[in-house]
């Protein structure tokens, strides 16, 4: 529980960091910060084996790499477009990869993840090797046409996926029930036949065991299965966004009732944990992403040769 | 003391014409940009623009008299208040209009095509951004004709993405303007059979990297049913979003779609750079039978340019503009490319070097008379480009002018365009992948041998 705690600190003050370097141009393009919704990827990654199981995701991807165990300077440092980037520099926010811990992703285009996903689990199912893909993806993403296509091939072909919608209730400005005939996202693989769990995505703890549920599910040879993760977005969708759709006050009653990590913090003080030891984590943490911030700022830009390299594999 | 007014050559191969109508007569005041005639070539027939200000003297070939040899004195014309008029910077036409020695030698501007519509003298002109321009050509659309609607996410309550559908939900309702779900291969499906169902549909994408989604509609649905039926089923409806890269959006979000949409039989595609041609064209894309594509670039949408304040400010679809007249080099470009090209051409001009800047504004039909002719003056051309060289615009103007143009070449075409790479993140490799002035004006350079 209190790595959970200190997973969920780290994204938060990360993303926070993440806004301030936003604010004073060293971070460019569109950024979208998962402050708010840490409890979703760090229920799920912890219940995931690293190097065995695979993730994607779209754009609002810092959290996911950090509960992943990433190194907090190369995502950061792929922020502020720098050559010790974890894409080299050339990816930045929405364009992330790590192949060595099975993350693929970081897509720009909304709603590509999920079949991308189901592609993972296609290969894991191919390769017999054991693992399960989870793809991410948002309440917006859930009315793609291409995630239908793909529930229908997942669930034919038995596909060892785990598909988790985190509905955080908009989509830029569109409220979930605006943009969904049925706004229980949960049962959107119901004519499909894969079952479908809806979630606090606020509890960690509830995001931890629904997803060990998830994978029995999927590892016994079921096929698919869904997961709902009800959660929210503090911040605005990426940095541009005035939020005028959503009052002050619904923000701030979510902050006040359900944020996650106040929920781990009041959990860990009934089993006794004290102040001091969460006050140490929050120094650590604190410690971590200041260094993150000033390796972004100070390590170079990328080799103008760069530009030119990776466009293909192989030379003709 | 008259001004001789010949007989001009409107194309390359005319040694003479007929004059088939006079469309003013002695006594007339005219004005420069105003029809003084029509006349046959051997191709079309074409209009006759004055160039000079000053009235009609006396016409010295009727109307209907073939075989006028180009350069014939056909009219004279009296200056104003007996001074000279001042002489027109250039004559489009070719020596050979100025055959007649004895005729007192006096430039004739011709235009082979159909021109912007002439504005009434004192237009008044407003300051407008390219977004408030775009907004207004679908407000005027929408108040003049109640089959058109606009479709998008988030166009309505959030205002447009980028701010382009500001104010219309509020005048015109959610019956017209109306929010979607992230869907646009759905969405843009069912714009395209609205369309064919006799609605006039404005469907927007937040931005031309995700109607990748929706490529299937706009090609095989819109662009092909006028062709596979016979005629028979209209696709009236305008395709518009950004195109092009904004400003450090990585890859996925940075890809001018521009000579995909333009390689398509079928589809209008349009990409505007200045305020007055996004109102102008939109108006005319939103009331084409035809589906349009069409190219904004997010760029822009800040800049203000002037836009005449006239009631139904309409431009015609496939016709380039001469934004910049000049003799040694001519710089054909679009959309964002045009203001780089402008920029080049003030700097070319402190070397000594005369650009001409073409924006190309439609870019299928593409208007390759307008770029032959200044090719013909100039005789180099250079095509400046926000996108990948490979199969690109400037490939097509430089196909076009190795075909069309070749003897008037004096240097081979130059293209300016983005580097063969996905757009990168980082900063200094954004900066270096895309174009910019200084390589317009040094490619200008190189085709002047300079
Ligand atoms: C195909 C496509 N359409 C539109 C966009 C623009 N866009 C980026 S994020 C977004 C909203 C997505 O909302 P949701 O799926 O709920 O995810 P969230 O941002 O809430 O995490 C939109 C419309 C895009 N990137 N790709
Ligand atoms: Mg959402």
């Amino acid at each position: 529980m209190l790595e959970f705690y200190r997973q969920m600190v780290l994204i938060r003050r990360f993303e926070e960091k993440a806004g301030q370097l936003y604010g004073l141009g060293l971070i460019g393009g569109f950024c979208h910060l998962y402050i708010g919704q840490e409890a979703v990827a760090v229920g799920i990654q912890s219940a995931l084996k690293p190097g065995k199981d695979s993730v994607i995701t779209g754009y609002r991807d810092h959290g996911h790499m950090l509960a992943y165990g990433i190194d907090p300077n190369v995502i950061m440092a792929e922020l502020t477009g720098r050559e010790a980037g974890i894409s080299r520099g050339k990816g930045g926010s929405m364009h992330m990869f790590s192949v060595e811990h099975k993350f693929f992703g970081g897509h720009g285009i909304v709603g590509a993840q999920v079949s991308l996903g189901a592609g993972l689990g296609f290969a894991h199912k191919y390769n017999g090797d054991g693992g399960v893909c989870v793809a991410y993806f948002g309440d917006g993403a859930a009315n793609q046409g291409q995630v239908y296509e793909s529930f229908n091939m997942a669930e034919l072909w038995k596909l060892p996926i785990i598909f988790v919608i985190e509905n955080n209730q908009y989509a830029m400005g569109t409220s979930v029930n605006r943009s969904s005939a049925e706004d229980q996202l949960y049962r959107r693989g119901e004519s499909f036949r894969i079952p479908g769990i809806q979630v606090n995505g606020m509890d960690v703890l509830a995001v931890r065991g629904a997803t060990e549920e998830a994978l029995k599910w999927v590892q016994g040879g079921n096929g698919p299965i869904l997961l709902e993760m009800k959660t929210y977005r503090y911040r605005g969708h990426s940095m541009s966004d005035p939020a005028k759709y959503r009052s002050r006050e619904e923000v701030q009653a979510m902050r006040d009732k359900s944020d996650p990590i106040e929920g781990v913090k009041a959990y860990l003080a009934a089993q006794g944990v004290g102040e001091d030891e969460l006050k140490k984590i929050d120094q650590d943490i604190r410690k971590i992403v200041s260094e993150a911030a000033d390796f972004a700022e100070t390590s170079p830009e990328p080799d103008m040769a760069e530009l030119y390299t990776d466009v293909l594999v192989e030379q003709y | 003391m008259g001004i001789a007014i010949k007989m001009p050559a409107l194309s390359p191969t005319m040694e003479e014409g007929t004059l088939a109508k006079w469309l003013v007569k002695e006594g007339d005041d005219v004005r420069s940009g105003d029809i003084l005639a029509e006349i046959e070539t051997d191709k079309a027939t074409m209009e006759f623009e004055a160039v000079d200000e000053g009235k009609i003297g006396k016409i010295m070939i009727a109307e209907g008299t073939e075989g006028v040899k180009v350069g014939t004195v056909i009219a004279e014309m009296a200056g104003e208040g007996g001074e000279e008029a001042a002489p027109a910077p250039k004559a489009a036409a070719p020596a050979k209009a100025e055959a007649a020695p004895e005729a007192p030698k006096k430039p004739v501007a011709v235009k082979a095509t159909v021109a912007d519509p002439s504005l009434p003298a004192g237009t008044e002109y407003v300051k407008t951004t390219v977004r408030e321009a775009l907004r207004d050509a679908m407000a005027e659309e929408m108040r003049s004709d109640e089959r058109v609607f606009v479709i998008g996410e988030e166009v309505a309550e959030y205002q447009g993405a980028y701010k382009v559908t500001q104010g219309l939900l509020d005048e015109f309702g959610a019956k017209r303007v109306i929010d979607t779900p992230i869907t646009e291969y759905g969405f843009a499906g069912i714009g395209t059979g609205a369309a064919m169902g006799g609605l006039r549909p404005i469907v927007e994408f937040m931005t031309f990297n995700f109607a990748m989604q929706a490529i299937d509609h706009i090609i095989n649905s819109a662009a092909k049913t006028n062709y596979m039926s016979g005629g028979q089923m209209r696709c009236p409806i305008v395709f518009r979003g950004p195109n092009g890269a904004a400003s450090r959006v990585g890859a996925q979000h940075s890809q001018n779609y521009a000579p995909w949409y333009a390689a398509v039989p079928g589809l209008i595609v349009i990409a505007p750079y200045d305020a007055a041609d996004a109102k102008g064209l939109l108006k005319a894309a939103i009331r084409s039978q035809d589906p349009v594509v069409f190219l904004e670039n997010e760029l822009l949408y800040g800049r203000s340019f002037d836009v005449p304040k006239v009631d139904d400010y309409i431009l015609p679809i496939g016709k380039a503009r001469i934004m910049r007249s000049g003799s040694d080099v001519t710089l054909v470009s679009y959309s964002i490319g045009v203001g780089l090209a402008l920029e080049a051409a003030e700097t070319l001009a402190a070397e000594g070097i005369d650009a001409e800047v073409i924006d190309l504004r439609t870019l299928r039909p593409l208007d390759t008379a307008t770029v032959l002719e200044s090719l013909k003056k100039t005789n180099r051309l250079v095509v400046v480009e926000e996108g990948w060289p490979t199969c690109s615009i400037a490939s097509e103007i430089a196909a076009v002018v190795m075909e069309q143009g070749f003897d008037d070449l004096d240097a081979p075409v130059l293209r300016v365009t983005n580097e063969d790479v996905p757009l990168p993140y980082a900063a200094n490799l954004e900066k270096a992948a895309l174009i910019d002035a200084a390589r317009v004006v040094a490619a200008a350079k190189k085709v002047c041998y300079k």
